[in-house]
C-alpha cells in the first residue's frame, strides 16, 4: 500500500458490528460552537493546555480511525476470558502494509451512546487483561504489536478496584518489559497516567504532536496541589505534558506531525503521518534481533528519571 | 503575736506554670478503639493496640528495625535523593518542599533501602515512608527501588517492599510515571532469575506504587485495615456520585477479592516472613545461578 492511500480491505467493523464510517459522518458536521478549531493558535504559539484540549477534542480520530485508515484485514479479538470483554480497549489481527500484527488501542466513543459503551475510553481490568492477551497471542507467533494510547486514564470504580485495576497495569507493565516481539507504541491522543502506561511500554515510544501524556489530568493536580481546579492551565504547564518536552526529556523518541490546526480537522492527513512514521519504526524494529532488541528495551526503560546524588 | 507561729520556713512550692503532670509522649489515644495507651507499652507490641489491635503507621527505619534479625541492617543507596527536573512551583517550588520534607521526616527520601539478614536469609528490602510527601513516587524512589531488584540479582538475595505511598509524584510529571515501568521490568528479570520478591501493603498503599511494584509480589503481604487501591476513595465517590461501602479499599476487602495472600498482624509479620522465604530461597536455585555467573565469567 502506498503511503496515504485509504485502505481496500474490508471495510471494519466494531464488535457490534456497525461500520465505523459513522465517525467519519459525524466528522463532517461543521460545529459553529467549535471553539477549539475557529480560535486554534498557531503550532509554535500553543500552551500545554491548548494541547490538552487539542487532544481531548470531540473529533479527534481515535484508534479504530487509525485502524480503518491504515490496516487491511482487521479482525477484532474479544474478552479477557476471565471476566468480561471491555470494550474501551481494541484488539485485533491486522495486516500493515502487507505485514501481520496485533493492534491494541484504548477506544473512546463519538456520540453520547457510544461514550457510554465505550467508557470515555476508561479500561477496567478486563480490557488491560485483554489487552495482554492479545500481546501474548503477538508472542507466541512471533507478530508486531502496535499499540495506540488514548486515554483519560483506568476507570475509578468500585467494581474496577474489585477486580484489581491496580494489579491488571502491574501485570501488564511487568509482562510487556518481557514481549520478545517488536512493541511500537504511539500516543495518538490523551495519555492518562498508569491507565496509558499499562499499554506504552515498548521499543519505540511515538506521540502525535498535540497528543499529551500525564501522570495526572491537569484539573487533577490543580485540585490537589492548588486546591484549586481552576489552576488547571499552570499545572498543564508545570507537568511538561506536551510530545515536545517528552521528546526533550528521552520518554518519547519521535514526534508525529499532525495537520496544521491539529488532527481533528483532517482525518485522513493525520493518518497518512501516522502511516509514515510507523513504517520507519517497524522497518528498524523488525530489522533488530530478539535479544538486542530486548536489551536495548531494558536499557532504555532503566534509564527513565533524574535523580541527583548526594554528597556522603 | 499569733498563739501560733511558723517555726519551719515556708515550703518552696513549684511554680504554678509547673504544677502540670506532664503526659505527653506517655499516653496516646488509640485511632480505632479510642482507648488510652501507654507509650512504651505501645511501642514494645510493635505500635499495635492491645485492646483492637490498630496498627498504628510507622516510620521506614522502624519497619526496617522490625524485619531484621536483632534489628541490624546496612543502609543502601542513601546518595540517590531527589532533584527538581521540571522546576515545578505550585503553592511552593518543589525544592522547598524536599527540604521540609527532609527535615520533618529525618530521612533522605520516601523509601529507605536495606540490606540485611532474616532468619538467615540475605533480604533486600526497601521501607517506604509517608511523612516524606506523602510516600510518593519520583525518580529517586523508583531509583531506588530498581537498585534494590539489582543488588538481589547481584546476590541471589530475596527483595522485600513496604509499600506506604500515596501513589506517584505529581511534581515531576511524567518521569514519576516512567518508574512504574522501570521498576516492573527490573521486576522481570528477579522473576526471570527465581528470586523472590515479598511485598507487603501498609496503610495507605494507592496509586503509581500499588499499581506497579506493590502488586507483583510473588506474594502480597498486608497489614490488617490498610487502605488499598489504584485510585483513592475521593476520587471514586467524584466519579460515581455515591457513597462508598465502609470497608471498600480495605485489606480485608481485597482478601475477599482475591488481591492478597494474607493479612498478617505486625506483630507475626517477621515470622509469617521468615516461613516465606525458608520455603522461596532455594540452595538449587542459588547455586544454579551461581554456576551461570562463572560459565559468564569465564566465557
Amino acid at each position: 500500500m502506498i503511503v496515504g492511500e485509504r485502505w481496500h480491505g474490508r471495510p471494519a467493523r466494531d464488535c457490534w458490528g456497525r461500520g465505523m464510517a459513522r465517525s467519519k459522518r459525524t466528522l463532517n458536521k461543521k460545529k459553529e460552537t467549535d471553539d477549539v478549531k475557529s480560535n486554534a493558535p498557531k503550532a509554535d504559539t500553543r500552551t500545554a493546555m491548548d494541547r490538552v484540549k487539542l487532544a481531548r477534542h470531540d473529533d479527534r480520530p481515535y484508534t479504530l480511525d487509525f485502524v480503518e485508515r491504515l490496516f487491511e484485514d482487521f479482525v477484532e479479538i474479544h474478552g479477557d476470558r476471565r471476566f468480561a470483554d471491555d470494550p474501551a480497549i481494541v484488539c485485533g489481527f491486522a495486516r500493515f502494509h502487507g505485514l501481520p500484527v496485533v493492534v491494541v488501542g484504548h477506544q473512546k466513543g463519538r456520540d453520547t451512546k457510544q461514550r457510554g459503551y465505550r467508557n470515555f475510553g476508561m479500561p477496567k481490568p478486563e480490557g488491560y487483561r485483554k489487552a495482554m492477551r492479545a500481546m501474548k497471542l503477538a508472542d507466541k507467533f512471533g507478530r508486531p504489536i502496535l499499540t495506540f494510547v488514548d486515554t483519560p486514564g483506568a476507570y475509578p470504580g468500585i467494581d474496577a478496584e474489585e477486580r484489581g485495576q491496580a494489579e491488571a497495569i502491574a501485570y501488564n507493565l511487568r509482562e510487556m518489559a518481557k514481549l520478545k516481539v517488536p512493541v511500537i507504541v504511539t500516543i495518538i491522543g490523551e495519555g492518562g497516567s498508569g491507565g496509558a502506561l499499562a499499554i506504552a511500554v515498548g521499543d519505540q515510544v511515538m506521540m502525535l504532536e498535540n497528543a499529551t501524556y500525564s501522570v495526572i489530568t491537569p484539573e487533577g493536580c490543580a485540585a490537589i496541589l492548588w486546591k484549586d481546579s481552576a489552576q488547571a492551565d499552570q499545572a498543564a504547564a508545570g507537568l511538561r505534558l506536551t510530545a515536545q518536552h517528552l521528546l526533550k526529556e528521552g520518554i518519547v523518541d519521535r514526534i508525529i506531525d499532525e495537520p496544521a490546526e491539529g488532527a481533528h480537522t483532517d482525518h485522513d492527513a493525520a493518518a497518512r503521518f501516522l502511516d509514515a512514521a510507523l513504517t520507519r519504526q517497524l522497518a528498524e524494529a523488525v530489522s533488530l534481533g530478539q535479544d538486542e532488541r530486548l536489551s536495548r528495551r531494558y536499557s532504555k526503560l532503566r534509564k527513565f528519571g533524574r535523580w541527583g546524588m548526594a554528597a556522603q | 503575736m499569733p498563739w501560733f507561729s511558723k517555726k519551719n520556713k515556708r515550703i518552696e512550692s513549684v511554680p504554678l506554670e509547673e504544677r502540670v503532670v506532664k503526659t505527653e509522649n506517655v499516653f496516646v489515644k488509640c485511632d480505632g478503639c479510642e482507648e488510652h495507651l501507654f507509650q512504651r507499652e505501645l511501642e514494645e507490641a510493635l505500635q499495635v493496640c492491645r485492646h483492637c489491635g490498630h496498627h498504628f503507621r510507622i516510620g521506614a527505619r522502624e519497619r526496617l528495625e522490625m524485619l531484621f534479625d536483632d534489628g541490624k541492617y546496612e543502609e543502601l543507596d542513601a546518595e540517590v535523593i531527589s532533584i527538581d527536573p521540571l522546576e515545578f512551583v505550585d503553592t511552593k517550588p518543589y525544592p522547598n518542599r524536599l527540604q521540609q520534607a527532609k527535615q520533618a521526616s529525618g530521612l533522605p527520601e520516601a523509601i529507605i533501602n536495606a540490606r540485611g539478614k532474616v532468619g538467615e536469609h540475605l533480604v533486600f528490602a526497601g521501607a517506604m515512608d509517608m511523612s516524606f510527601i506523602g510516600g510518593s513516587m519520583g525518580s529517586a524512589v523508583g531509583e531506588k527501588v530498581t537498585r534494590l531488584i539489582e543488588h538481589a540479582l547481584n546476590e541471589h538475595a530475596a527483595v522485600i517492599t513496604f509499600a506506604a505511598s500515596g501513589g506517584a509524584r505529581m511534581q515531576e510529571g511524567t518521569l514519576s510515571l516512567m518508574q512504574m515501568a522501570k521498576i516492573a521490568a527490573a521486576l522481570a528479570q528477579l522473576e526471570e532469575k527465581r528470586l523472590p520478591f515479598i511485598s507487603v501493603l501498609t496503610d495507605p498503599t494507592t496509586g503509581g506504587v500499588t499499581a506497579s511494584f506493590a502488586m507483583l509480589g510473588d506474594v502480597i503481604i498486608a497489614e490488617p485495615k490498610a487502605l488499598i487501591g489504584f485510585a483513592g476513595p475521593r476520587v471514586i465517590e467524584q466519579t460515581i456520585r455515591q457513597k462508598l461501602p465502609k470497608d471498600f479499599q480495605r485489606s480485608e476487602f481485597l482478601l475477599e477479592h482475591g488481591m492478597l495472600d494474607a493479612i498478617v498482624d505486625r506483630r507475626e509479620l517477621r515470622d509469617f516472613i521468615t516461613k516465606t522465604l525458608n520455603f522461596m530461597m532455594n540452595p538449587e536455585i542459588r547455586s544454579e545461578l551461581e554456576l551461570e555467573r562463572e560459565r559468564r565469567a569465564a566465557s
